[in-house]
C-alpha cells in the first residue's frame, strides 16, 4: 500500500496497485454476494432444490415471484407504505425545516436547546418509549372516517406522526447547519424588501435549502420505508401493515420455502434499490450531508 | 428503523466563504411585528409539540412508571408506588436480563472491534482514487439501504439448516439461527455486514474534508503513508471519529429488527429492546416492570447522546 498518488498521469500498474485490486475486488463480490444468492434463489423452482441441493444448476422459473406477489397481497402493502412514507417525508422536512429557519436566522437565548432537544430526540431508543406510547395511542380516538379502528392506534395516522417526530429531529439538525451558512445579506436584502419572516423563509431560505432537501428527502423516504419496530408494535390488522414490517408475517406462510421468502425479499427490497441507483449521489450526500456542502 | 442518522461531516472543513454567522446572525426578536412574530412562534411550537408529546413525555413517563406496579389495565389513579423494586426484579430475578445484557455487549464489541475499523480501513484504500473505486463504494453500501428486517431474511438464505447455502456448500447441520449457542455470532455477521459500508461511507466523507497540504507536509518529513494517518489524519477527523463512535453504541443499544424477524429475542438473540417489547405486546403486559427495563436504555443512551451533542454544539462554535 505504498503506491504514491500522483494525480493527472496514469502510471504502470505496480504490484502493490495489483493486490490492492485484487483485495477491494474479493472484498467487494463477497459483500454482493448475499444480494445475489438471493436474486439467484428466488428465481428456482422449490421442487427442483429440494431434490438437487441450492448448490446445483437449473430448475430456473418466475412463479415464485407470482406466488409472493398474489399470497402476500405486496400491492396493497406497497400502497400502505407509500400512504405511510410519502406523507410523512413531506410533513417531517416541512416542520423542520421551519425549526431549522428560526434557529439559523434568529439569535435566541433557547437555540441550543432547543436544536438539542429535536437532535437528541432522534437517537433516543424507540423501544424505550414504546410503552407509554402505546398506552396512549391505544387511548386517543380518531373518527370513523379517518381509521377504522378509531383510535390513534393501528392506524396510518398513528404511524405517520410517530415517523414525523422521529425524524424531525435529524432534518432539524442537518438544515439549521445549512441555513447558518446562507449569507446573511440575503435576508438584509429582503428586510428592506419589505419581506416578511414567512417569505424570508418560504421564497428565499427554502429555494436555496434545495439540495439539502432533496438529500434528506431521499434518505427519509428508504428510512421511513424501512421502518420496521413503530409498525410492528403500534399496527394489529395485517392488511394495514407497510410492506417491510408485513414481510414478517409472510413468513409464516412461506416457513419452509426459502425460495418463496427471497422472492419476497427481493420484492421489499426493490423500491429503495431503485431509489439507491437513481438518486446515488443525493443519497450518499445526505448520510454526510456537510462534508460535500459547497 | 435504525438508521442512526447524524451526520455532521464538515467539521474539519472550514464553512464556504459565504459564511457570516458570527456577525450578527438576525435582528432580535422585539424587532419584529407583531405577525411575524406569531409567525416565528408557530413555526417552532408546532413542531416541538408534537416532539415534546410523542418522545420526551413518553421518556419521562417510562421513568415514572418504573417506579410501579401497573399492570396496564387498571386507572392512572390506581397506581401503587413500589420505588426500585422493578429494578431489583429485573436484575435479580428475570433470567433473560443477564443474557440480554451480554448481547449488547457482544453486539457493541462486535461493531467496534470488527466492523467499525474495517469500515474505515476500507474508506482509506477507497480514498487513493483508484479505478473502479465506484464500484467498489457502491458493493459495499448497497446493504445501507436495505431495512435490517431485509438483511435478516437475506442471510437466512445462507443459515437455513435444511436450505441454507452455508450447509450446501459445507455439509454439516447447524441451524445457524436457530441454535442457542451459535446464532448471536451469524445475527453480527448479517450486522456487520451493513454497519462496515455505513462506517466506510462516513470515513470516505471525513477524509475528503482532510486538508491535503497536512499530508504533504507530512510526506516532505518524510513520514510513512501508516504513520501520517495515525498521527495526522486520524487526529484531525476527531469529530468525524466521535459520530461514528456515537453511531456504533446506540446501534448496539438499539438492535431490534434483525432479532425480532429470526424468533422475537428469545433462545439466545435476548437483547434488552426485545424484552421491553415482549412485555409490553406480549400476553402478559408487565408494564412497570417493562418501563425499568426501559429506563435502563433510556439512561444509558442519553450519556451517550449527551457527550454527541456536546461534542457537535463545542466544533460548532468554533
Amino acid at each position: 500500500m505504498t503506491a504514491a498518488v500522483s494525480p493527472g498521469r496514469r502510471r504502470p500498474l505496480r504490484p502493490a496497485r495489483v493486490v490492492l485490486h485484487l483485495f477491494l475486488g474479493t472484498i467487494a463480490v463477497g459483500w454482493l454476494f448475499p444480494l445475489f444468492w438471493a436474486v439467484l434463489t428466488s428465481f428456482r423452482s422449490y421442487q427442483y432444490t429440494a431434490v438437487h441441493g441450492y448448490v446445483s444448476f437449473g430448475g430456473w422459473t418466475i412463479d415464485n415471484y407470482v406466488t409472493a406477489w398474489r399470497t402476500a397481497e405486496f400491492g396493497r402493502h406497497f400502497l400502505n407504505s407509500v400512504y405511510i412514507t410519502v406523507p410523512a417525508v413531506l410533513l417531517t422536512l416541512f416542520l423542520a425545516s421551519c425549526v431549522a429557519f428560526v434557529i439559523a436566522r434568529f439569535s435566541w437565548k433557547l437555540n441550543i436547546a432547543l436544536l438539542g432537544l429535536f437532535t437528541a430526540a432522534n437517537l433516543l431508543p424507540q423501544q424505550a418509549l414504546l410503552i407509554p406510547l402505546f398506552r396512549m395511542f391505544t387511548q386517543i380516538p380518531l373518527p370513523a372516517w379517518m381509521s377504522d379502528s378509531e383510535l390513534l392506534y393501528d392506524s396510518y395516522w398513528g404511524l405517520i406522526l410517530v415517523n414525523v417526530a422521529f425524524q424531525c429531529g435529524f432534518c432539524v439538525f442537518v438544515l439549521s447547519n445549512y441555513m447558518k451558512a446562507l449569507p446573511h445579506e440575503l435576508y438584509e436584502a429582503a428586510m428592506v424588501d419589505g419581506a416578511s419572516v414567512w417569505r424570508q423563509y418560504w421564497q428565499v431560505t427554502m429555494p436555496l435549502c434545495r439540495p439539502a432537501l432533496a438529500a434528506l428527502a431521499t434518505l427519509e423516504v428508504t428510512w421511513i420505508y424501512n421502518e420496521f419496530f413503530w409498525a410492528t408494535v403500534l399496527m394489529r390488522t395485517g392488511d394495514k401493515f407497510p410492506v417491510t414490517s408485513s414481510l414478517n408475517n409472510l413468513r409464516g406462510q412461506f416457513f419452509t420455502d426459502n425460495n418463496l421468502v427471497s422472492a419476497g425479499s427481493v420484492l421489499v427490497a426493490i423500491p429503495t434499490l431503485v431509489i439507491f441507483f437513481l438518486l446515488q449521489k443525493q443519497f450518499v450526500r445526505g448520510l454526510t450531508l456537510g462534508a460535500s456542502k459547497g | 428503523m435504525s438508521d442512526l442518522p447524524l451526520i455532521q461531516a464538515d467539521r474539519a472543513v472550514p464553512p464556504p466563504a459565504a459564511t457570516t454567522t458570527t456577525g450578527g446572525r438576525g435582528r432580535r426578536l422585539r424587532l419584529l411585528s407583531g405577525t411575524d412574530r406569531v409567525v416565528i412562534t408557530l413555526m417552532v411550537l408546532v413542531p416541538l409539540l408534537l416532539v415534546l408529546a410523542l418522545v420526551w413525555l413518553p421518556a419521562a413517563a417510562t421513568v415514572l412508571l418504573s417506579g410501579t406496579d401497573w399492570d396496564g389495565i387498571g386507572p392512572l389513579g390506581e397506581i401503587d408506588w413500589v420505588g426500585w423494586r422493578n429494578y431489583d426484579d429485573v436484575v435479580n430475578n428475570y433470567p433473560p436480563f443477564v443474557p440480554a445484557v451480554q448481547n449488547n455487549l457482544l453486539w457493541l464489541a462486535a461493531l467496534f472491534v470488527v466492523a467499525t475499523p474495517l469500515g474505515m480501513f476500507l474508506a482509506v484504500l477507497l480514498d487513493k482514487e483508484l479505478r473502479g473505486s465506484r464500484f467498489y463504494q457502491t458493493a459495499l453500501y448497497l446493504p445501507v439501504v436495505l431495512s435490517l428486517a431485509l438483511v435478516g431474511f437475506i442471510w437466512q438464505l445462507i443459515y437455513s439448516r435444511d436450505q441454507g447455502l452455508l450447509n450446501g456448500v459445507f455439509g454439516g447441520d447447524t441451524d445457524w439461527y436457530g441454535d442457542p449457542h451459535v446464532n448471536i455470532w451469524a445475527v453480527l455477521v448479517a450486522a456487520g455486514w451493513r454497519h462496515v459500508g455505513y462506517v466506510m461511507l462516513l470515513y470516505l466523507a471525513g477524509l475528503k474534508g482532510v486538508d491535503p497540504s497536512l499530508r504533504e507536509a507530512a510526506a516532505v518529513d518524510g513520514s510513512s503513508e501508516t504513520s501520517t494517518f495515525f498521527r495526522v489524519v486520524f487526529p484531525v477527523m476527531r469529530p468525524i471519529n466521535i459520530i461514528v463512535l456515537v453511531v456504533t453504541v446506540i446501534e448496539s443499544l438499539r438492535a431490534f429488527d434483525l432479532v425480532w424477524v429470526i424468533n422475537k429475542g428469545r433462545n439466545g438473540l435476548e437483547l434488552i429492546s426485545a424484552l421491553v417489547t415482549q412485555n409490553v405486546v406480549g400476553e402478559a403486559s408487565r408494564i412497570g416492570f417493562g418501563s425499568a427495563l426501559a429506563t435502563i436504555m433510556l439512561a444509558v443512551s442519553l450519556i451517550f447522546i449527551t457527550v454527541y451533542l456536546w461534542t457537535v454544539m463545542r466544533e460548532d462554535k468554533r
